[in-house]
């Protein structure tokens, strides 16, 4: 959304403004000043940057715990002080094919692998993971014949969370930083601020990659 | 717990009721009582002291193996016997070797033993005799191996430091 | 391989229960006139999958149904298997608590508990009285909060989404107690080998008696809201029934078994870790139904706020844990000053304590019933064998007989009052 904010200094502006808005009334503004009336007051957005806002602000997570992490998931969905609703992002859904958001919020056995896969491919774009803890992440510590070595073996994953359990805190800021990726600033401007193109790992053959410098569409790279 | 001398009379009885070769030892450490019996003897030993001892044990408690690998025989299957009455446990052990690993059930006599004997399967690959469902619970049904034994390997993958990053392959390569 | 070769049966055909047949041989209750003619009745298998609505864990039950009742349960587990017990082979005695702590993760203080008096046992190691009234108090706390969540969530599966709210928030109080004395919230790697991690900090206490004095008034609030609500009592009570014997041969323990009658507690029977100081009770209830472990478990909340006021009262003075340098760490300003602290301070974190070799099975009540660690020990610094005896492995095997026969709402409710923790059975 483009707002233009502009600072009023009381009420020698109001008077300013009303003014103006009396002539825009009788048809008087053109040119420039009726541009700058218009915008204003209204919000210039694109479809896209709407919609990346909408999915943000709703995002539906599947209901879906494996272990110690689930606890401090159903932690902030459940408790009123770590509140996920206030992200929009209450309902809950059970079924994968009205969710969202996959929080693999545990360890990943590898009895449990093909089974997240399939809750993974029936559910429908525009869809994120979080991998929640250090067991998904990475498989924490449990370097095992039991555990999948990370949940990004077999799942592309969005934000990975760290900690064992990490906090409410910790999973809401991983949230949130799913949001910003949703509405299409992954990084922040972190990259520009340090020059760091060139720095992704792409796992592309060369012939298929394209410049650093492309933007990716918004939406996250898996809209 | 029956002290040493509980335990030695308890030995006595077994061995005097159920067979003389039944028991193979007895162990008391840190105020364990261990009765070691032989494998195929398993199931009248307990069904004796479930029932026909005059201090019956009447709740297992816990069924479980145990690799003593440099040791022969190599698994151990551990059965802890706990008393409600007298507050006391027994613990009843037997071994068995790689290359006739099978115990006798003792599902019919404990119905508790029903999952704890398909994870001692599951886990080291000791059959149990009579069990009616004797098929892995805890890895997939198709895994082969029998991973708590000490020779399994741990799996896993190796961790990457900056000596060694060059030498595995990445999945994305 | 014996001629009962598991592997020799497909794999579809071991997962069914009864095959689906027509009835017309045995009719059922009720039935009879509907056998006539075309209708049949058929029985119909149910795959309450891995993932499913209810919020107690990655759990596969493959239910038999005819019509709306459940004729048969076969629990599929292993799907967080994680091989805890074969990690902890691999470890150091004291890294091995962290593993051990990961099982049953909502009883994680009871979890060390087993393994350390488990190894204090084979060590013959003493615990200082100090040490034993903190762990008493940080189980007693921990009790409470899995009963809470157990509530919570038990409630979310019958519908009562209020009790979710209320109970995560009265675990967050308890939560904040647990991060003010380790750190952390969950899995705090507090209860060590030989004691505590370190002492509580000044003002602990205080806000234990505080959270203690707000908590009865919110039990009465909770019974207040469930209790008493019609459609609570229906789905509960009645439903689920388990008889004591049937209990007992299953291995049943903790408040399923004391609900139906049986006041077997470790805390009372076998008294470890000083519980013998202190004075409660246990509750105990009639028929062996939901509603009975309902309220078992609610008593059981107000007789542990009673025990954490007993110890706070009577906490005694001294070291926090033992001052056997060879296996506790010496504390942080002798290695200044002390050759010897400084050695025992690098063999015990490089190496790690070497435990004589022998075995150990060490049971404690953890909030779902008997919790045994058996460790193995042959005499190096890492552990042969750890084996946890989980409560909810065992109570696991008496779901088919609870849901039997009834409805598919009660067979709900019996996995909502049986209070399944996945970790546990799956280790």
């Amino acid at each position: 959304m483009e707002v233009t904010r502009t600072r009023t200094n009381g009420a020698a502006d109001m008077r300013v403004r009303g003014l103006k808005a009396q002539q825009m009334l009788r048809g008087e503004l053109a040119g420039k000043d009726l541009d700058e009336f218009v915008e204003e007051r209204l919000l210039f957005t694109q479809l896209e940057t709407a919609q990346n806002w909408a999915r943000k602000n709703a995002i539906f997570p599947l209901g879906f715990g494996l272990a110690c992490c689930a606890i401090e998931m159903i932690t902030v969905i459940g408790s009123p002080r770590n509140d996920l609703a206030r992200f929009g992002a209450e309902a809950i859904r059970f079924t994968p094919r009205q969710a969202d958001l996959l929080i693999l919020s545990g360890r990943v056995s590898i009895k449990m692998a093909p089974i997240i896969r399939r809750l993974y491919d029936q559910m429908l774009e525009p869809k994120w993971v979080i991998a929640m803890g250090a067991c998904s992440s990475s498989a924490g510590m449990f370097n095992n014949y039991a555990v999948v070595q990370g949940a990004d073996k077999f799942l592309p994953v969005d934000v990975y969370v760290p900690g064992c359990p990490p906090r409410p805190e910790a999973l809401i800021y991983g949230i949130m930083k799913l949001q910003d990726k949703i509405m299409g600033t992954p990084d922040m401007g972190w990259r520009e601020r340090y020059q760091a193109y060139g720095t992704e790992e792409d796992a592309r053959p060369e012939a298929l990659r394209e410049s650093p410098l492309d933007q990716e569409e918004p939406g996250g790279p898996r809209a | 717990m029956p002290d040493a001398t509980g335990l030695e009379l308890i030995a006595q009885r077994v061995r005097s009721s159920v067979a003389d070769e039944a028991v193979t030892g007895t162990s008391y450490f840190r105020g364990r009582a261990t009765l070691e019996v032989a494998p195929h003897a398993v199931h009248d030993v307990l069904a004796y002291l479930q029932a026909g001892d005059e201090e019956p044990w009447d709740a297992l408690m816990s069924l479980h193996g145990c690799d003593y690998l440099p040791e022969e025989p190599r698994f151990g299957i551990h059965y802890e016997l706990l008393s409600m009455e007298r507050t006391d446990r027994l613990n009843v052990k037997t071994r068995v070797g790689l290359d006739n690993a099978n115990v006798p059930t003792v599902v019919d006599l404990f119905p508790t033993a029903d999952f704890h004997e398909r994870e001692a399967y599951d886990m080291f690959g000791v059959v149990f005799d009579g069990h009616p469902d004797m098929r892995r619970i805890l890895l997939p049904e198709d895994y082969t191996g029998y991973p708590q034994r000490r020779d399994f390997p741990m799996g896993g993958e190796p961790v990457l430091f900056t000596f060694n990053e060059n030498k595995y392959p990445r999945w994305y390569d | 391989m014996t001629d009962n070769d598991p592997l020799a049966v497909p794999y579809r055909e071991r997962e069914r229960s009864v095959t689906m047949e027509r009835m017309e041989e045995q009719p059922v209750s009720g039935s009879e006139a509907l056998v006539e003619g075309d209708l049949h009745e058929e029985l119909f298998t149910l795959n309450i999958g891995p993932h499913h609505p209810a919020t107690h864990g990655v759990l596969r039950l493959l239910t038999t149904l005819e019509g709306e009742v459940v004729r048969d349960i076969k629990p599929i587990i292993g799907y967080v298997h994680t091989g805890i017990e074969k990690s902890c082979e691999d470890q150091q005695y004291w890294k091995v608590i962290t593993f051990v702590e990961r099982m049953d993760y909502l009883a994680y203080y009871f979890n060390a508990t087993a393994y350390c008096m488990s190894v204090e046992r084979l060590l013959e190691e003493e615990v200082p009285a100090r040490a034993e009234y903190l762990r008493v108090i940080h189980m007693e706390l921990n009790r409470i909060a899995s009963h809470l969540f157990a509530l919570a969530t038990g409630a979310l599966d019958l519908g009562a989404i209020t009790m979710l709210w209320w109970g995560c928030r009265d675990r967050d109080l308890v939560l904040d107690l647990f991060e003010m004395s380790s750190g952390q919230r969950m899995h705090p790697r507090y209860i060590q080998i030989g004691g505590v991690f370190e002492d509580i900090p000044p003002g602990w206490e205080k806000k234990v008696r505080g959270f203690l004095d707000v908590m009865p008034t919110r039990l009465d609030q909770y019974e207040d809201l469930l209790d008493r609500n019609e459609i609570w009592l229906e789905r509960l009570k009645g439903t689920g029934v388990m008889s004591q014997e049937r209990a007992l041969e299953l291995g049943v323990t903790g408040p399923l078994l004391r609900a139906t009658g049986h006041p077997w507690d470790l805390r009372k029977a076998m008294p470890y870790s000083s519980y013998e100081d202190f004075e409660f009770e246990v509750p105990v209830g009639h028929q062996g139904d939901n509603y009975d472990r309902f309220k078992v478990r609610m008593d059981e909340m107000r007789q542990s706020i009673k025990i954490v006021e007993q110890a706070l009262d009577g906490l005694p003075e001294g070291p926090f844990i033992t001052s056997n340098r060879k296996v506790a760490l010496p504390p942080r300003h002798e290695l200044a000053t002390s050759m010897e602290a400084l050695i025992h301070h690098f063999k015990l974190v490089t190496e790690g304590f070497r435990v004589p070799p022998g075995e150990a099975y060490v049971a404690i009540e953890s909030p779902r019933g008997e919790l045994g660690c058996f460790v193995l020990a042959d005499g190096s610094s890492k552990p042969a064998r750890v084996h946890m005896r989980d409560p909810s492995f065992v109570n696991l095997q008496s779901l088919p007989d609870m849901a039997r026969d009834s409805l598919i709402a009660d067979f709900i409710a019996c996995v909502a009052m049986l209070d399944p923790i996945l970790g546990g059975i799956d280790r």
